[in-house]
């Protein structure tokens, strides 16, 4: 035994020695190609994951790969996107009304049973309070909904249920409600209001309607999570206002130590109002809490906490105190028996504030600044901390005697970010398996980390491998503006269609034929049915005059992925773009007479530039004596 | 010397007269139902490949139609698309007359087959060898006219020259920046093992007494 401890203690003493002898850039130099394989993906090869993430007031959804951190596609949601059309045609130009920006936060991938099932992908926007839903199948946005009634900086969403029953939302802001009604903002606690709102997701379709309201004080609620298992049917909003201060709130904002949380049982206001407890206002069932017990509850949690987020067993709530240099984590089931026992410590508004004793396990010193907290599924959470700027690894509760008398020793780990790390998301997190292994921080300051830009300058998201007991700082990437939330999704939890199939093309105006397509006149009502295909439009020549009411829909006929076809029409802000097996559908009035070429803004083919056609529109009285059929052109060749 | 010849002729008419066994009989059964079966497999498989398209595009040639690989046979309207950037004609079923005949064809064989087992004598064998052999031989000559033509007969409007081409039968070649590959499939091979049956139902009855 003696002997063997003795060998041990030998081979320990050659390893350090070896090690020591070694040359320290030897050893950083294979750090450094041991990070880079980890994070390589050699051409032709593919991503393990997705990471979707935010793009804040871009209002787009960026589609990155893990681990290679490349971004591989933008999905265009709340602002137009030429690059593929979106915004310029009726269908989308419908679906942004009169906005052409959005404020996405935090997207949220559907689930079923607390596991993310690859159907849709929604985000809020802050700015313009809507949420929409991008359809996983294409990658696509199929729905906004929006602006929400009586809801007013829609910060605090998109927060899913366990089943994707709900998407729950609440306001950053509170305003005097119903919107329109105007009040002096110095009357902010007595005629300002928040909301937290209950979207109801259809299971099949994912169409989105408002469901409910629960009317809120003013706080400014500000970020949440929805729970799972013993916490089923509950969703937690941490509050930075509970001062209720309505200006200066830098100062104002943030003179309590602790804030009030809300804690809403959803299943409870689904209820009620299907009880007829709520009352309309602006067409939305509200529930006012005072009057309909047991759906909301306030926590106090110290200070102007940030992120609120259910841990993957949905036993520990973990609340970023960012003012304060710890997190809390609330104990779900001490929550549950606080609420039994009436375990209170007050009440606001007639709502009944629990007990902190009660239902807190404990207050992890984490740092300067904890945000949002991540979980990898094995009893470990992980903390941005914003001002310490780095990622904080720590245990989870159950905690030991000795980690419970001095919580520092929960904390395991930290690794340096660059710079200012806002949220945070390890894969699969708010899911009851996360997926662990990646953690991607997206750090809100990149500060000339990369090669100068100009003083407009990117976020930077950095990849952590958290799958050991120490996390690895893997690789780096410059994002656009700007990245508040992400979700990341196995690529084999997903099947989308490289192609729109034929058949399941439903559109009136599309047509697959030469036959089929060609211009028809109905007073001055001109309708072009185009046919795009390698590499002409057919027919290519559209004719029209001046005061015509034009709609052109081009098909793109291809079945081949990747043989996208544009449609740009010269100095009409016409840009479209088409997958295959898609129909785009344009509407403008013709008020200029000329010759406008219109071509295909996609390369497709070799005779990509040959693609082109005319529209022709003739002054009143000229032309030719029947502008009812396209010419006859059907283009070159054929 | 005549004698030696109306020797001959005699051993070829006894030969011919052999009666089938119950070995051969059931051979040319076989064969017959690997006839029948070989209908709904493809014959031949063309398999293209080029840089931008790395999986490849496939085009299956059964006795009745083409039917072109990928989601809902794409291909074909994919092959089609590119080929008319060098003015081939499409591809079509309707084009191919030998795939009319061709189901007929099979049919006919499948009954002389099975005529063959009922009547059961050595003559009906090598009649039905030689008009299997015969269809066998002229549809491959046909197959190649066919894609002589189509690589020969090339729009002299369309957007790219290339030199007038005859794809390969069997093996690869290169053509613009396509890899043709082009090999026989599972009905061709059954047609083969029908054949063997054929020429085994022959051999098994060779020694019988006329």
């Amino acid at each position: 035994m003696k002997a063997t401890i003795t060998l041990n203690a030998i081979a320990l003493a050659v390893a350090l020695g070896l090690s020591s002898c070694g040359k320290q850039t030897g050893t950083a130099q294979a750090d450094r190609a041991a990070n880079a394989l980890a994070s390589y993906v050699a051409p032709g090869e593919k991503d393990e994951y997705y990471l979707f993430y935010s793009g804040g007031h871009s209002g787009q959804v960026y589609v990155a790969g893990i681990p290679s951190l490349r971004h591989i596609s933008t999905i265009p949601v709340f602002a137009p996107y030429p690059g593929t059309g979106y915004g310029f045609d009726e269908e989308s130009k419908k679906m942004l009304g009169d906005f052409t920006w959005g404020d996405v936060h935090h997207p949220a991938l559907s689930q079923t049973n607390s596991k993310y099932d690859g159907r849709w992908l929604f985000v809020n926007d802050n700015a313009n309070n809507r949420i929409a839903r991008i359809d996983l199948r294409d990658f696509k946005t199929h729905q906004i909904l929006g602006p929400i009634p009586n809801s007013i900086g829609n910060h605090g969403s998109s927060f899913i249920t366990e089943n994707s029953e709900y998407i729950l939302c609440a306001t950053r802001f509170s305003v005097p409600l119903p919107k329109g009604r105007v009040a002096d903002p110095n009357d902010y606690e007595k005629e300002f209001n928040g909301m937290v709102s209950g979207i109801k997701v259809d299971p099949q379709t994912g169409e989105m309607k408002v469901g409910w309201q629960i009317l809120t004080p003013p706080f400014d609620w500000d970020l949440g999570s929805t729970g799972k298992g013993p916490s089923s049917g509950w969703a937690f909003w941490t509050s930075y206002n509970t001062e209720m201060a309505h200006d200066t709130l830098e100062v104002n904002s943030t003179q309590k130590d602790r804030d009030l949380c809300a804690i809403v049982n959803w299943r409870a206001a689904e209820k009620a109002v299907a009880e007829g407890k709520a009352s309309m206002m602006d067409g939305v069932p509200i529930i006012d809490p005072a009057k309909v017990p047991g759906v909301l509850y306030f926590v106090p949690i110290g200070k102007s906490p940030h992120g609120m987020d259910v841990d993957p067993s949905g036993k520990w709530v973990v609340a970023g105190g960012k003012l304060q240099p710890a997190t809390t984590v609330l104990n779900f089931e001490k929550v549950q028996a606080a609420i039994n026992n009436k375990t209170f410590e007050g009440e606001f508004r007639g709502v009944p504030i629990l007990k902190y004793e009660a239902v807190v396990e404990g207050e992890v010193p984490v740092g300067l600044g904890p945000l949002h907290t991540q979980y990898d599924g094995k009893g470990n959470a992980y903390t941005s901390m914003f001002i310490d700027s780095c990622i904080v690894k720590w245990k989870l509760p159950p905690w030991t005697d000795a980690e419970k008398k001095d919580l520092t020793k929960a904390v395991l780990d930290r690794v340096p970010a660059h710079f200012s790390t806002g949220h945070l998301v390890v894969a699969g997190s708010d899911t009851a398996h996360p997926y662990g292994k990646w953690c991607v921080a997206m750090n809100k300051l990149s500060a000339g980390r990369h090669i100068n830009v100009g003083p407009s300058q990117p976020e930077s998201s950095q990849l952590i491998d958290v799958s050991g007991d120490k996390m690895k700082m893997i690789a780096e990437a410059y994002t656009e503006p700007e990245p508040h939330f992400a979700q990341i999704l196995k690529v084999t939890d997903v099947q989308p269609n490289e192609i729109y199939p034929k058949g399941e093309n439903k559109d009136p105006n599309a047509v697959w034929e030469k036959a089929q397509s060609g211009v028809t006149r109905n007073g001055n009502q001109v309708t072009a049915r185009l046919m795009a295909i390698r590499s002409r439009y057919n027919p290519d020549r559209i004719d029209a005059q001046v005061g015509d009411e034009l709609t052109v829909a081009v098909t793109n006929v291809e079945q081949t992925r990747d043989m996208i076809h544009g449609f740009g029409l010269i100095e009409h802000n016409i840009n479209m773009v088409m997958d295959p097996g898609e129909t785009k559908t344009f509407h403008i009035k013709l008020n200029k007479p000329g010759v406008f070429p219109f071509y295909c803004t996609n390369f497709c083919s070799a005779l990509h530039q040959e693609m082109q056609g005319y529209l022709v529109v003739w002054k009143p009285g000229e032309g030719p004596s029947n502008l009812s059929t396209g010419g006859g052109a059907t283009g070159g060749g054929k | 010397m005549a004698r030696q010849f109306s020797g001959l002729l005699r051993r070829e008419f006894r030969f011919l007269h052999k009666p089938l066994n119950v070995w051969s009989r059931l051979f040319l059964l076989a064969a017959a139902v690997t006839i029948a079966v070989s209908i709904f497999f493809p014959l031949w498989k063309m398999h293209l490949v080029a840089p931008q398209y790395s999986d490849g595009l496939d085009l299956y040639i059964f006795p009745y139609k083409i039917q072109g690989g990928g989601f809902h046979g794409q291909h074909l309207a994919e092959i089609n698309n590119l080929n008319h950037y060098i003015g081939m004609k499409p591809l079509q079923a309707a084009d191919f007359m030998e795939m009319r005949w061709m189901p007929f064809v099979f049919g006919l064989i499948i009954l002389l087959t099975l005529r063959s087992v009922v009547f059961g004598e050595m003559s009906n064998v090598v009649d039905l060898f030689a008009l299997y052999s015969y269809f066998g031989l002229f549809s491959i000559g046909s197959f190649w006219y066919r894609l002589y033509q189509y690589g020969h007969n090339l729009d002299p409007h369309a957007p790219v020259h290339i030199q007038p081409f005859t794809p390969r039968l069997i093996g690869m070649k290169q053509i613009a920046n396509f890899r043709e590959f082009s090999y026989p499939q599972a009905g061709a091979y059954l047609l083969c093992v029908s054949v063997l049956l054929i020429v085994l139902a022959g051999w098994f009855s060779r020694k019988e007494r006329a």
